[in-house]
């Protein structure tokens, strides 16, 4: 088992009576890829603070290797972080600013010059030492910051939401670049994201918060198929939530049919909330599903389509690769490992519709924008 | 095509925008600078001379030495040599106050950073004449700032009539132009630098000498520039302030005027304005090259 690097037991923290984060416990291991993944506003950065020792809890502990770091600078903490928008030194060239920490501990000359070219080569940023930081582009300037942030070998490296500002394609080569970089200096990293699909691909752990509160710690495959809520559910990926009865151990009603699942452990007759993600439902003729209803729009998306389909008052999403028409009744076959049953929680019944769910209103204002130019 | 129309077209609004302010240069600043030229280099009767110019550099009075005896001294140079200390400590002075100041308000929240501003300018706002008079009946033998040491039986100091006094004064009227500057630079600074600065390993005094210091260069120098220029060229502070042992080249000037020799006072200020000119393109130089920011 990995050893514990950071543990934040029950932190408490209110900015002007406002509780932005609630209770929050996580263990942090050495080695370990973490993201803290949430919409807007629900506490990451300041999570983030709170380790990097710019902000200290109302209340609970934050140890690092076992000892109170509550009231330590963020200069005695052996963490990092690439801020939010990159803060490079604008007085300072490339190789100044990826320097400034050694300089700091007053490292030897020699080493300072190796150790910097080491970092500027690992960013991919070899040649670029003389130039001012101000002429460099986003994705650049982002390396530079990376590189800063390392090079003094710290233990823990937050990151936060540091691909936010660059565009899709350079933001994909970024976050295979440093997922290897974590790979290769085995530092453990606690990256800030709200976007799942990020989380997903990088993540050995993540940590999805809403409002302050942490909803579900666990792998990748954990938060994809067992989400603990209907916000973990509908946050992560695209999902069905719909209402059931749990009748007993593996079966479960939901939508006016009786189905055979794999969860258990409820109360007999326990309301809960039913998650179907919408790669997981098969079309097939009326007769033959589980349940019946009416297409009601269709959208080509590339690889497959997605569907949207009425069942009984509830809009359904559907991801197949089978073209429907709209209007076309049609019957849906769920399979007993695709269903996955969640305790009922403050986030029912918020998520999960497709009810106001549209791709017109994306075309009409890209159609818009394209106008203006 | 659009691009090449914008563009004559906006030659055309900037020449148009801009005339004012060169017709108010030419007439507010080169016009008064030729004539101070123009009386500079001539005589009573408006024949050139280089004989003002020259007198600066030559005349010569006695005073007595170290020992006792008399000495003869250049004396304009002496007094510019004079005006050059008591300015570059004022200036100093002024920094090592305004400072510490401008930053610990840069960093006040919203509304307290205008107040403080306000209450900087407020003495601006009063006549230069009425500041030194008020600092005479502070800093007077039995003067308010006495007084109150006599309360407080921590006896009595002499300070009127001495340097430190004149340059009280001076750094008293100075001062507010040294925030000024330095301030404005400071709030515009980006708090993140300065967190990215702790985090990466600097406590706070190396965060002032690698971040903040560097970053604020540019305010240095413009302060130093609106402190130093006006305080060489000072005068009345020291006549009062100093009890006139502390003749300073702006008194020279106004003295020149006052008893009539108009061409010599022009050629004073045409020597001073010379030298400053020269120290401010020098600064200029010395920005641009070694600092961050400079224009
Ligand atoms: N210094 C502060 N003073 C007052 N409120 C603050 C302060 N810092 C954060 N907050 C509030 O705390 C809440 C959480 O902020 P935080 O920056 O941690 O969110 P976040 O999850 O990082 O959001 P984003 O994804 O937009 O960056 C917000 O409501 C914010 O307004
Ligand atoms: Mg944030």
């Amino acid at each position: 088992m990995a050893k514990k690097i950071i543990e934040l037991k029950n932190i408490t923290k209110s900015f002007d009576g406002q509780v932005v984060l609630d209770n929050i416990s996580l263990d942090i291991y050495d080695n370990e890829f973490l993201t803290l993944l949430g919409p807007s506003g629900c506490g990451k950065t300041t999570l983030l603070r709170l380790i990097g020792g710019f902000e200290t809890p109302d209340a609970g502990d934050i140890l690092f290797t076992g000892e109170r770091i509550n009231d330590l600078p963020p200069h005695k903490r052996n963490v990092n972080t690439v801020f939010q928008r990159y803060a490079l030194f604008p007085h300072l060239n490339v190789f100044e600013n990826v320097a400034f920490p050694l300089r700091e501990r007053k490292v030897p000359r020699d080493e300072i010059e190796a150790r910097v070219t080491e970092m500027l080569s690992m960013v991919a940023l070899t040649g670029f030492e003389r130039r001012a930081v101000t002429s460099l582009s986003g994705g650049q300037q982002q390396r530079v910051a990376i590189a800063r942030s390392l090079v003094g070998r710290p233990q823990v490296l937050l990151l936060d939401e540091p691909l936010a500002a660059l565009d899709l394609k350079l933001r994909k080569d970024m976050q295979q670049e440093l997922k290897k970089i974590q790979k290769a200096t085995g530092v453990t990293f606690v990256f800030v994201t709200h976007d799942q699909e990020e989380a997903l691909s990088m993540s050995d752990t993540i940590v999805v918060i809403s409002e302050g509160r942490i909803q579900q710690i666990g792998t990748s495959l954990d938060v994809y198929n067992e989400p603990k809520n209907a916000f973990v559910a509908d946050f992560i990926g695209e999902s069905n939530i719909v209402d059931g009865v749990m009748l007993a151990d593996r079966s479960v009603s939901f939508s006016g049919h009786t189905f055979d699942c794999v969860d258990g452990g409820f109360g007999k007759n326990e309301a809960v909330d039913v998650v179907v993600r919408p790669e997981d439902v098969d079309i097939v003729p009326e007769e033959k599903g589980h349940l019946t209803g009416v297409v009601t729009s269709v959208t080509f998306m590339g690889v497959h389509y997605e569907v949207i389909v009425d069942i009984g008052g509830f809009k359904w999403m559907i991801q197949t690769t089978d073209f429907v028409d709209v209007d076309e009744h049609i019957g849906l076959f769920i399979e007993p490992d695709a269903i996955h049953i969640m305790k009922k929680s403050k986030y029912s019944g918020l998520y999960g519709d497709y009810a106001s769910f549209s791709n017109e209103f994306d075309e009409l204002s890209d159609a818009e924008s394209e106008a203006d130019e | 095509m659009r691009q090449e129309k914008k563009s004559r077209r906006g030659s055309l609004v900037t020449g148009v925008t801009s005339a004012p302010y060169e017709l108010w240069a030419v007439i507010f600043i080169l016009v008064p600078l030729a004539f101070v030229a123009y009386y500079a280099f001539t005589d009573n009767a408006f024949r050139f001379t280089t004989a003002n110019v020259a007198r600066f550099f030559t005349a010569t009075s006695s005073v007595t030495g170290a020992d006792g005896d008399p000495v003869q001294t250049r004396t304009y140079l002496v007094i510019a040599w004079r005006s050059v200390k008591l300015a570059v400590i004022a200036t100093a002075v002024c920094l090592l106050l305004g400072y510490p100041l401008a930053y610990i308000i840069s960093r006040a929240s919203a509304k307290a950073q205008k107040t403080m501003m306000t209450l900087i300018m407020i003495p601006m706002w009063m006549n230069f004449l009425i500041r030194t008079y008020a600092w005479m009946t502070i800093l007077q033998d039995t003067g308010i700032l006495n007084n109150f040491l006599a309360a407080l039986r921590l006896g009595r100091v002499h300070i009127i009539g001495t340097q430190t006094a004149v340059i009280i004064g001076m750094v008293y009227d100075y001062l507010p132009y040294m925030i000024l500057p330095l301030y404005s630079i400071m709030a515009k600074m980006d708090y993140r630098l300065i967190e990215a600065a702790r985090d990466l390993g600097c406590a706070p005094a190396g965060v002032l000498r690698r971040v903040i210091l560097p970053l604020s260069m540019p305010g240095v120098v413009n302060g130093i520039t609106m402190v130093l220029i006006p305080s060489i060229s000072t005068f009345y502070i020291s006549q009062k302030l100093g009890d006139g042992m502390f003749f300073l080249l702006g008194d020279a000037i106004e003295g020149q005027y006052v008893a009539g020799n108009l061409h010599f006072a022009a050629a004073i200020a045409f020597i001073l304005m010379v030298a400053l000119l020269a120290a401010m393109a020098l600064m200029r130089h010395l920005t641009d090259k070694y600092t961050y920011g400079g224009q």
